[in-house]
């Protein structure tokens, strides 16, 4: 035992030494291993920091978009045309419900909602984070909104969420004016994204589709505010960091008048046309109807495909704005605009006379153009030729003017040419010329196709727009004016007028050319022999106008219409033009109505009525006399 | 202070101190009690700033503590005495383990007695150094190669029976746990080297046979996190944003938003590191490093101090243990180790390895403080 003893306490110092050595290696170890964490822990929280800092803010801060309210569209005194009114939606979340399927049964028995729904909701639920709100029913009545307010309290985690939608109190009657709008689409996105304005729109659901609304959309529309918020790992939102609050739409003021709107709308009741009322003084438009109109708020909602092709199949193809894009021949109503560039070039002077016989020949050409009265005017001059519609007078003008000086007066006019009214659906008409027909048909112009341009039909057509602003163009001696529906706009910091948009004026030799051809168009509403005075009979105003009757023409001919229809729809479109009062013209109107025969006896009564109820309603205001009214 | 001379050590038992009566290493008695304290207040902060769960943790630490006190009581000589037969039990516990145990978290580890549930791997990692300690110290060192096969054969039998539990982390630090008594035990640097080499030639045999599909994604997430950072790349990614996002200085106590926001799992428990990274930034982390590293000095200094081999042995290789804890659960958070299941050492939130970790400490305090007088 001793020896045993005295050897491992030999042992032992050895032994010491040895584990001292083997301990001292293995501290140099440990220190290396710390060294190398602490080179690894320096590569990640200082050379690596800034990439790691931004991670983990990215990590935890969500940025959520909130959608701008959208302007408000109004009449020019203020009457509201495009609102925005919460819609209410009964929405669920998850996490707060004990028994998600028994509290989806007894909502769906409360207010009738499908077992199709219910499963489709259910299976929702199941991807969905349990914390999200998801919502069971859309659009619900206010009654049903009620329904559930009051058994609230037994259904935990179930909530009715309202959110801002488009709507359009005066239904059909402001529809081609100021159009709609409607769920943000897959090309809407893609414009969008074209025009760097996607980032705008994060947080917004629908879009300007038609009219006001399209053209200003960017306007109305706002700008995308933003809530900063901080989440957890599982997207909770735990607070919010910073709220940028989104930049509401601007206002919009129309010049058009609720009222004017309203009787126009029903003066074409039942009848296919268009009836536009401009301010020749600064171009702003006072109505802007296309009959037959339709309802712009199921677009809002999401229309259904069958009701959609209904609207979209009818006759009378409601969805086409007939002022804008409806291309009717102007007929007689541009007589008096010939009669002018006649006066100009010295073809005639308001003194020559022409001898109508009823109808007119081109020198060696057989054919015989008529005039609408068969036995003729007999003597005309400019004036009375304005005022009985002489068409002979007009075609002998015409083949002395030629068509090159017609194109190119007309175009002054604005024929031919968009208008450049604030909404996008606008046709340009034709204005028929050597370049457009060989371009168009292929063919060289004829002397004949000239004598057809004399009385406004042939190739030449012209929206409703157009005439209005042609006809206003000559009203206020030439100056020009574009037609522009959106009066003011109001922002947050005031009210901005939109300044009328001059272009440059229609310059003649002798002012006083206009009124010789303003005359005529006085006499045509107010002398005896007036192919209007019917229907401008008791004025309290002194007027001006043109009535037109084109052949037939239709928007797009269907050929299987039975025989009927077909026969209504080979009647004469109506036209006419006025402007009131006479001395300061203060509203200019143009009238088609399609199929419906004569323009004076047909749309002179619409012109005249419109004139009337603006007159009653507004009241011309002007300091200089506006005439006393003819015996 | 940590280091203290012979002479001196000699004069203390010759005229003990109360903490040498007590048997309490009193400089690693305050080591530990701070980082104890560290540990809490980062528990708390991870723990989403609940109380409850702090509580919680410090019962524990106080029965972790009882326990290391009570081993500190105990002459390290009876723990060579019943070496072998604790060895048996414990390695019979594990292969128990394997027929009855309890599957919890995909892999069988506890043996449930009705009234406790109970992990025999984690008392393993005492009894296995102690039984390699006392096996070669029972001879004259450096040991012979005979002696060290035995020895190793020793240390892979446990090792083995866990690895197939499977615990890679608790397989490996019962291995480490043995392999450094070997070291210790001055086996030659030919040997080291030769198993060093052995151990390289057996990776691909442990890659393509004894890992498990999920330890093999491990290790490839390793080498690239993005690679599926919802899966088993995002403890990672996470893990190194929330270390990274800390910079230099942190984002203060109970400001990491990478754990207070739960971006960070398992944030109170392995990934603890990432948290106090975050808020307490590098200056912090160099200072538990250096409080880690003191703690490895101050258990080498009792080793070198030891009055037997054994106590040596065994003094050695539960420090050094206690460095691998840290090493590799430090690494696997930082991204430069694969992850398996090792927590940081008497910080993250949990149970059992705190009592054992505390009972290792309590053993060297033992060998320590329990001293013969010699001549």
């Amino acid at each position: 035992m001793a020896a045993r003893k005295r050897i491992t306490i030999r042992d032992r110092q050895a032994e010491s030494s040895l584990f001292y050595r083997r301990a001292v290696v293995a501290l140099l170890v440990v220190v290396l291993l710390i060294a190398m964490l602490i080179s690894n822990l320096y590569k990640l929280q200082v050379t690596r920091h800034e990439d790691f800092n931004t991670r983990s803010h990215d990590n935890r801060i969500r940025v959520l978009p909130v959608a701008p309210n959208r302007g408000l569209i109004y009449d020019r005194n203020g009457v509201l045309l495009a609102d925005n009114r919460p819609v209410y939606s009964l929405e669920l979340v998850p996490e707060e419900i004990t028994d998600l399927p028994a509290t989806v049964a007894a909502l769906a028995q409360l207010l009738g909602i499908s077992e199709e729904r219910q499963q489709k909701f259910l299976e929702q639920s199941r991807v969905s984070r349990r914390f999200k709100k998801i919502p069971l029913k859309e659009s619900l009545s206010e009654q049903e909104v009620a329904q559930i307010s009051v058994n609230q309290h037994h259904y935990p985690g179930v909530y009715v969420e309202a959110r801002l939608k488009r709507h359009y109190p005066f239904g059909d009657a402001f529809t081609h004016a100021v159009g709609y709008v409607a769920k943000i689409n897959k090309r809407d996105l893609e414009r969008l994204d074209q025009e760097d304005k996607l980032a705008n729109y994060k947080a917004t659901r629908d879009i300007g589709k038609q009219g006001i609304e399209r053209y200003y959309e960017d306007m109305l529309h706002g700008s995308v505010g933003y809530q900063e918020v901080e989440v957890n790992n599982r997207g909770r939102i735990t607070r919010t960091v910073n709220f940028e609050p989104p930049e509401p739409g601007s206002d919009l003021r129309l010049s058009l008048d609720i009222q004017l709107q309203l009787k126009a709308q029903e003066l074409l009741t039942d009848k296919r046309g268009a009836v536009v009322a401009l301010d020749p003084r600064d171009g702003s438009v006072l109505a802007l109807v296309s009959a037959p109109s339709y309802d712009p708020n199921p677009f809002v909602h999401g229309i259904s495909s069958k009701a959609y092709r209904a609207l979209l199949n009818s006759d009378d193809r409601p969805l086409i704005n007939r002022t804008t894009q409806g291309q009717y021949p102007p007929a007689s109503t541009i007589k008096p605009i010939l009669s002018l560039l006649a006066l100009n070039e010295g073809i005639v002077t308001p003194e020559t006379r022409i001898w109508d016989p009823g109808w007119f020949q081109i020198d060696g050409v057989k054919r015989k153009y008529r005039d609408w009265k068969k036995w003729g005017h007999g003597w005309v001059d400019l004036q009375s030729a304005i005022e009985q519609s002489c068409n002979i007078y007009f075609f002998d003008i015409a083949t002395k003017l030629g068509i090159d000086k017609i194109d190119e007066f007309a175009s002054q006019f604005g024929f031919g040419e968009y208008t450049g009214i604030d909404i996008r659906e606008e046709s340009a008409g034709v204005q028929p010329s050597r370049a457009w027909k060989r371009a168009r048909h292929g063919q060289p112009w004829y002397l004949g196709d000239t004598v057809n341009i004399g009385i406004g039909q042939g190739y030449w057509t012209a929206t409703p727009l157009q005439l209005a602003h042609a006809i206003g163009i000559m009203a206020r001696h030439g100056k020009n004016y574009t037609p522009r529906l959106v009066q003011s706009i109001q922002t947050d910091t005031g009210n901005i007028n939109l300044p009328a948009d001059q272009r440059p004026p229609v310059v003649l030799n002798r002012d006083t050319y206009w009124d010789e051809a303003i005359e005529g168009m006085r006499r045509v509403n107010h002398s005896e022999h007036g192919t209007a005075r019917k229907a401008f009979a008791n004025t309290s105003y002194i007027s001006a106008g043109k009535s037109g009757t084109a052949q037939v023409f239709s928007l797009k001919q269907d050929e299987e219409y039975d025989a009927e229809k077909l026969n209504k729809r080979k009647h004469d479109n109506a036209m006419f033009v006025a402007f009131a009062p006479l001395n300061n013209p203060q509203i200019v109107v143009a009238v088609a109505t399609e199929n419906q025969g004569g323009g004076s006896s047909n749309a002179a009564p619409i012109a005249r009525a419109i004139i009337d109820h603006y007159v009653e309603t507004t009241g011309f205001e002007s300091n200089l006399p506006i005439g006393i009214p003819v015996p | 202070m940590i280091f203290g001379s012979v002479e001196r050590l000699e004069a203390q038992m010759r005229k003990p101190s109360v903490w040498f009566k007590l048997h309490i290493d009193a400089y690693l008695l305050m080591l530990l009690m701070v980082l104890m304290a560290v540990g809490l207040m980062v528990i708390y902060s991870a723990g989403g700033q609940d109380l409850d769960l702090a509580i919680r943790q410090i019962v524990r630490l106080g029965v972790a503590f009882f326990v290391m006190i009570a081993l500190a009581q105990i002459n390290p000589e009876n723990y060579r005495r019943w070496a072998y037969p604790i060895y048996v039990i414990g390695t019979l516990l594990l292969v128990a383990v394997l027929v009855v145990g309890v599957v919890g978290k995909g892999a069988q580890r506890w043996i449930d007695l009705g009234f406790m549930r109970f992990q025999p791997s984690e008392i393993m990692k005492l009894i296995v150094p102690i039984a390699a300690a006392h096996f070669l110290a029972n001879d004259a060192l450096p040991a012979r190669f005979g002696r060290v096969v035995i020895a190793f054969v020793v240390i892979l039998v446990p090792t083995l029976l866990i690895a197939r539990q499977p615990d890679l982390g608790t397989s490996l630090l019962i291995a480490a746990s043995g392999v450094f008594v070997i070291f210790l035990a001055g086996v030659s640097w030919k040997l080291i080297f030769a198993g060093a080499v052995a151990l390289a030639s057996f990776l691909p045999v442990l890659w393509f046979y004894l890992m498990h599909d999920y330890q093999r994604t491990r290790v490839l997430t390793l080498f690239d996190p993005e690679r599926d950072p919802l899966g088993s790349g995002y403890h990672i990614i996470q893990s190194t944003i929330a270390i990274g996002s800390g910079g230099f200085s942190g984002k203060g106590w109970l400001h990491g938003t990478q754990s207070q926001l739960e971006f960070l799992p398992e944030r109170h428990t392995d990934f603890i590191f990432a948290v106090f990274s975050e808020e307490f930034g590098l200056t912090g982390v160099l200072l538990l490093l250096s409080l880690y590293l003191l703690i490895v000095v101050r258990g080498l200094y009792i080793a070198a101090n030891a009055q037997t081999t054994f106590g040596s042995l065994l003094a050695g290789s539960i420090t050094l243990t206690f460095f691998v804890y840290v090493f590799v659960n430090i690494g696997m958070v930082s991204g430069i180790l694969p992850v398996v299941g090792v927590p940081l050492p008497l910080v993250s939130y949990g149970g059992t390895s705190m009592v054992t970790l505390l009972a290792g400490f309590g053993i060297l305090m033992g060998i320590h403080t329990h001293r013969r007088m010699i001549i």
